[in-house]
């Protein structure tokens, strides 16, 4: 880290010497001396195939796992010294995840849904209904507002989930295999919105094993047996 | 390895204000958005959140209810008691034996009129029994007199008498004050004295013959309460007996109370009768509520309360089990929500909050069921119902604390769930 140029932001990701390891017998190690960075703005996909420790990779970044060993540190902050208590507030504030299977309860309708992600953060509710609202329209849902999520398309339920996982104003959008369960016009559509999200500068972190989603992003990094190559 | 792009598109400004926002919103989730989470997890499975219920709602249902139909089965029995005995009074001389044979003191004539004057009393009115010597009681003139004679009890009473024993006339009138005063010449029979004499209407005006002398009968008794040898005696009005007796005083005093008076009265009324001395006066008073009363109560109320006990366990492991299965189907939901921001203790709440209002809409339907239930048995029966209110009100605050002892292990469980396994998959 040179710490030449003042205009250039601290980065969003900083991984030194992360490891994750799950103990055995036998040991697995899934993550072995990771180092990454990812500076604001950034888009950046991580490649690899099932097995390579992606959705290990992903868990550490989330902060929905601790590493073994190493460094992690995000928007500055040293997540390794963190309590699990501290760790969910920094969750919930600047990591926006966006998943395969859309994760979207049933039973609450496309707002509700979207407005749930600041109900952890403490925003009042008249502020979080408003605020999905804006986040819905910028995905090209505000027609949907009230619509029970079991009626929309694959597609669209996506939408809704980029819309939860922005209205927080995450520093990073963390999106695991977001075309996995899409056809090809849903997740054309789905990587058209990553890339207008990278135009109004989101940080964006997608893990994919599909590698003209890969191709997308602005930087790619290939993960195999738990290292990262590029 | 460390790379760090340089010419990294500058997001101008946009960031730094949301991360000035972001400080700001460093505050946990409000309560109030915790239990509207958790009222949308109840309510999200309305045909779940009736069956998880069910048990409560019984349990509470068959508490209320037992407990409020023992209540109020055991309030009719001591209602019952409260009207034959709770309300009557007798007052008479203190007996005295030692005394050369004499009694301690003489009953005025006025004693009923005394009496009445205090405030709960219904009625009052002198009986004594007479002492007619050889004297037979026979319905006619007896052509063989000595066999068709009866060895009846011969009493006087006052016209207020019969008020204060409730007496009941199967047929005719009672004798009243004008015939006291004047003295007639007539009685009441009691209802066991009627049918010994062959007599059962008075229409004709039949007569009595004591020793020789005709008495009119009047009136005949159905029933009496208190003094039951009134059934089995002819009656004769005061005035009647002083002169065909000599009844020098009366020997006992009846009054009927007001319900809840009969303590009161009797302390008050030996004062009322005899100012000077009312020590000289035995009263005859029901004992204090209470004692039969709780007897009774806690016998039935112990079986009952055992049994709503158990209920209220099903009940109770019910929400448990549907909060455990609920639990596992949700934790995609779970996941989602950690993965949002929640701390463990968010999830537990959750999961918590919504136990405890399952518990409580249980206990709230089970008390409305369980008011029903004795009301409606009540109504049936021609009782008054009885139902504590602190059962009425503390049943759903009941079903909720079951709800809440229920729901502890399934929130524990809830909040020990790892995001990552919660997310993984479908």
């Amino acid at each position: 880290m040179t710490a030449t140029a003042v205009a250039i932001p601290a980065p969003v990701v900083e991984m030194i010497g992360v490891r994750r390891f799950f103990p055995g017998p036998p040991e697995v190690q899934a993550i072995r001396e990771v180092d990454l960075t990812i500076g604001q703005g950034e888009y950046l996909s991580i490649v690899g195939p099932s097995g390579s420790g992606k959705s290990t990779l992903l868990h550490l970044l989330g902060l929905l796992d601790n590493p073994t060993g190493g460094v992690y540190r995000l928007d500055g902050v040293d997540t390794m010294s963190l309590r699990e208590r501290r760790r969910a507030v920094l969750r919930g504030e600047r990591i926006g995840f966006v998943f395969q299977s859309f994760h979207l309860l049933d039973h609450r309708t496309v707002l509700e849904n979207v407005a749930l992600s600041m109900v952890y953060v403490g925003v009042p509710r008249r502020e979080r209904l408003a605020r999905a609202r804006v986040a819905l329209e910028r995905v090209g849902l505000a027609h949907r507002t009230d619509f029970a999520p079991t009626t929309l398309s694959g597609g669209e339920r996506q939408r809704v989930a980029i819309a939860r996982a922005l209205v927080a104003e995450p520093s990073l959008l963390l999106a695991d295999e977001p075309t996995g369960n899409l056809d090809s016009a849903n997740a054309e559509a789905i990587l058209e919105v990553f890339d207008e999200l990278h135009r109004e500068g989101m940080t964006l972190a997608v893990i994919t094993h599909d590698a003209h989603v890969s191709s997308r992003a602005q930087r790619q990094v290939r993960i195999v047996d738990g290292t990262l190559q590029w | 390895m460390v790379t760090p792009e340089a010419g990294l598109p500058d997001p101008a400004g946009g960031p730094s204000t949301s991360r000035r926002t972001r400080r700001r919103l460093r505050s946990r989730p409000a309560v109030r958005d915790l239990l509207d989470e958790a009222l949308a997890g109840v309510a999200a499975r309305p045909t779940r959140l009736i069956l998880t219920t069910l048990g409560t709602v019984l349990g509470i249902a068959a508490l209320v209810g037992t407990v409020g139909l023992g209540q109020t089965a055991s309030g009719q029995i001591t209602q019952r008691f409260d009207l034959a005995a709770a309300t009557r009074v007798v007052v008479q001389p203190e007996e005295k034996g030692g005394q050369e044979g004499e009694a301690a003191t003489q009953l005025p004539w006025d004693a009923p009129d005394r009496v009445e004057r205090l405030n709960g009393v219904e009625a009052a009115g002198t009986v004594s029994a007479l002492d007619v010597g050889d004297d037979l009681v026979r319905s006619v003139l007896g052509l063989d007199g000595q066999r068709n004679g009866h060895a009846l009890q011969v009493m006087a009473g006052s016209a207020g008498l019969w008020e204060a024993v409730r007496a009941v006339l199967s047929t005719g009138r009672f004798f009243d004050a004008g015939h006291d005063q004047r003295g007639d010449k007539v009685v009441v029979l009691g209802k066991h004295a009627a049918e010994r004499l062959g007599i059962n209407r008075v229409d004709s005006q039949p007569a009595v013959f004591l020793g020789d002398e005709p008495y009119t009968v009047i009136g005949i008794l159905d029933s009496v309460t208190g003094r039951a040898e009134l059934n089995d005696a002819v009656i004769m009005p005061n005035g009647a007996a002083k002169t065909a007796y000599d009844l020098e005083s009366p020997d006992a005093v009846e009054i009927r109370t007001q319900v809840g008076a009969a303590q009161l009265i009797a302390g008050q009324a030996p004062v009322a009768i005899q100012p000077n001395d009312p020590s000289t006066l035995a009263v005859d008073a029901p004992p204090k509520q209470g004692a039969v009363r709780k007897g009774v109560e806690s016998d039935l109320n112990a079986l009952f309360l055992l049994l709503g006990a158990v209920a209220l366990l099903v009940g109770g492991l019910g929400i448990a089990n549907v909060t455990l299965l609920s639990v596992l189907e949700r934790i995609s939901e779970i996941g989602l929500r950690r993965a949002l921001g929640a701390a463990r203790r968010h999830v537990a709440v959750q999961f918590l909050v919504e136990s405890v209002i399952v518990g409580f809409l249980g206990g709230l339907l089970g008390t409305a069921v369980g008011v029903l239930l004795t009301v409606g048995v009540s109504w049936m029966r021609d009782w008054t119902p009885i139902l504590d209110n602190r059962l009425a009100f503390g049943s759903p605050l009941l079903g909720a604390f079951i709800g809440l002892v229920a729901g502890t292990y399934p929130a524990w469980k809830a909040s020990a769930i790892q995001p990552i396994t919660a997310l993984r998959g479908t």
